[in-house]
């Protein structure tokens, strides 16, 4: 269970998060949706100790996790998987040495386990003839993939997706979706993932919340959501621009 | 005069908490290296690139001072029948003075750089907090190994110098000013000691310190982009070597307070 409370956050004094109030139940994936730039990394980031607030609390099972130290904080942290917006990809290693990494971190496994486990998760997402490569000779959605190879390799009990599907093909994206959905069914795993496409938040999710000024803005199961009445739900998920916004674009087109 | 006085106070206030930042990662790798257990991959990997390939700029460095050193000197020593006073003034400068910091300025030049943008770049493409996120601490792994190889190597890189420079300073003043070989070398030994070679040797053990300790600082609080990288990797050029000259003098008043010359 992750529970966070009355969560603040500001860079160089502008709020990104105005007290978020939220609880993620042990076995669930929640998918947060919401504008870009509007601060979901950010909230993703704090789930795992990564930035601290500057107020609030995060609970992770039943530790208060922002007054912890680094030092503290990392056998919480070996309970998490993060799938990183960027990949974040260690670019002096190899892809299977990156997915390798946490594996080999923990200390508890032989390298013949760790071979046999690395090959397995690269062979899910489809990498399995590309663990010789350095991460600068992938494509941007072939990094995203071996990234949550690495993520989920190690088995955690939470998984932190930023954008799983962002920037794959439709076919691949399915692919994760798949992967994320068992995961959950198999293994339990708690899933938060971030995400634009509403196609795979409608897929993966078990709850959708919505992220708005910096708050809660709504939170409903996907069919919850898709009928809900809320003009800001209503607008994200249909994907309209503002009306202002359209007659702004229509004049440019007279020109 | 207002702005004037917050301006200096804000130069002040950066002075001192990136003082404070160095001097937590300091202690943060101190206290990593007596609780975690080595890693001895990263550790020899950044020997060989600290170290290992550092070699040839510093050869070069510290056969062509002392080359230099020997011809200058010569040349004013000759007019006063002094000429087999060049290899004890060329030793004893190379030895305490200009190999130690000569080295550590190339060093700096050319690993400070690298670490500074390598983990500047880590920092901004979100691998620090990777990283991070696997419970892995970058002290541990990135800034332990690089301190290490770096008190390792450049004491090492400062021998290789100042055995360099002593060598070239001898050719030369043999070959080109016509000293005689025996003279140099025996005057030589005769007005140097151990402790001029330790002087020098503990020096760069300072030096590699604060090399490595104001890289992996400035790397790690890298601001975002391409930028904030080059100025990290600009900084961490400019200040350690600023701090290499400074200490330098603060060093050597101390050792000759302790062992007069
Ligand atoms: N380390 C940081 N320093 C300063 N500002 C930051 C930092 N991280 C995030 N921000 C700011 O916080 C805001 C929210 O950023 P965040 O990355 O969480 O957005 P997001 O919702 O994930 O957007 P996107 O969907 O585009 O990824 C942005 O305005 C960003 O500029
Ligand atoms: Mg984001």
């Amino acid at each position: 269970m992750i529970r966070i409370q009355s969560l603040s956050k500001s860079f160089l004094g502008s709020p990104v998060l105005r007290g978020v109030d939220f609880e993620i139940h042990d076995g669930e994936t929640v998918v947060i949706i919401g504008q870009s730039g509007g601060g979901k990394s950010v909230l993703l980031k704090h789930l795992c100790g990564l930035l601290k607030p500057d107020d609030g609390h995060v609970w992770v099972d039943d530790d208060d996790i922002v007054p912890l130290s680094e030092r503290r904080l990392a056998p919480i942290r070996s309970k998490f998987g993060f799938l990183f917006q960027g990949a974040a990809l260690f670019d002096s290693l190899t892809l299977f040495d990156n997915v390798a990494f946490p594996l080999r971190e923990k200390r508890k496994f032989t390298e013949a386990e760790i071979a046999q486990r690395v090959a397995e998760a690269l062979e899910i997402v489809g990498l399995a003839a590309a663990g010789h490569k350095k991460p600068a000779e992938l494509s941007g959605g072939m990094r995203k993939r071996a990234g949550l190879a690495r993520a989920v390799v190690g088995m955690p009990k939470y998984l932190l997706y930023d954008e799983p599907t962002t920037g794959l093909d439709p076919i691949r994206a399915d692919t994760i979706n798949n992967l994320i959905l068992r995961l959950r069914n198999r293994f339990q795993v708690t899933g938060v993932a971030v995400t634009h496409d509403m196609a795979s938040a409608y897929k993966i999710a078990d709850r959708i919340a919505m992220l708005h000024e910096g708050q809660i803005h709504a939170v409903g199961t996907p069919s919850e959501i898709q009928a809900t009445t809320d003009p800001i739900v209503q607008q994200f998920i249909r994907g309209v621009a503002d009306i202002s916004q359209e007659v702004h674009s229509g004049n440019t087109a007279n020109y | 005069m207002m702005t004037l006085l917050t301006r200096l106070w804000q130069t002040v206030f950066d002075l001192l908490s990136q003082f404070g930042g160095v001097l937590l990662l300091f202690l943060d790798i101190v206290r990593t290296m007596f609780t975690r257990r080595p890693r001895w991959k990263e550790t020899i990997e950044q020997v060989y690139k600290i170290g290992w390939q550092s070699q040839a700029v510093v050869v070069i460095t510290g056969a062509f001072t002392g080359m230099v050193f020997a011809v200058q000197t010569g040349l004013q020593f000759h007019k006063v029948k002094m000429d087999t006073a060049v290899g004890p003034v060329v030793a004893i400068a190379m030895l305490r003075e200009l190999a130690p910091v000569l080295t550590g300025l190339m060093v700096a030049g050319r690993v400070g750089a690298s670490i500074a943008a390598e983990l500047g770049t880590m920092k901004v493409t979100e691998q620090i907090d990777a990283l991070r996120s696997m419970g892995t601490s970058p002290t541990d792994y990135l800034a332990a190994p690089r301190f290490s190889a770096l008190l390792v190597g450049l004491p090492m890189l400062t021998a290789e110098a100042m055995a360099c420079s002593i060598f070239a300073g001898f050719y030369v003043a043999v070959n080109m000013l016509n000293i005689d070989p025996a003279y140099y070398w025996h005057n030589m030994l005769k007005f140097t000691a151990a402790k001029d070679v330790a002087a020098g040797l503990i020096k760069s053990v300072f030096f590699a310190a604060f090399i490595a300790l104001i890289a992996c600082h400035k790397g790690f609080n890298a601001d975002e982009g391409a930028e904030g990288v080059g100025r990290a990797t600009t900084q961490a050029v400019v200040v350690s070597s600023l701090t290499i000259l400074i200490a330098n003098f603060f060093i050597a008043v101390v050792f000759n307070s302790i062992v007069p010359i």
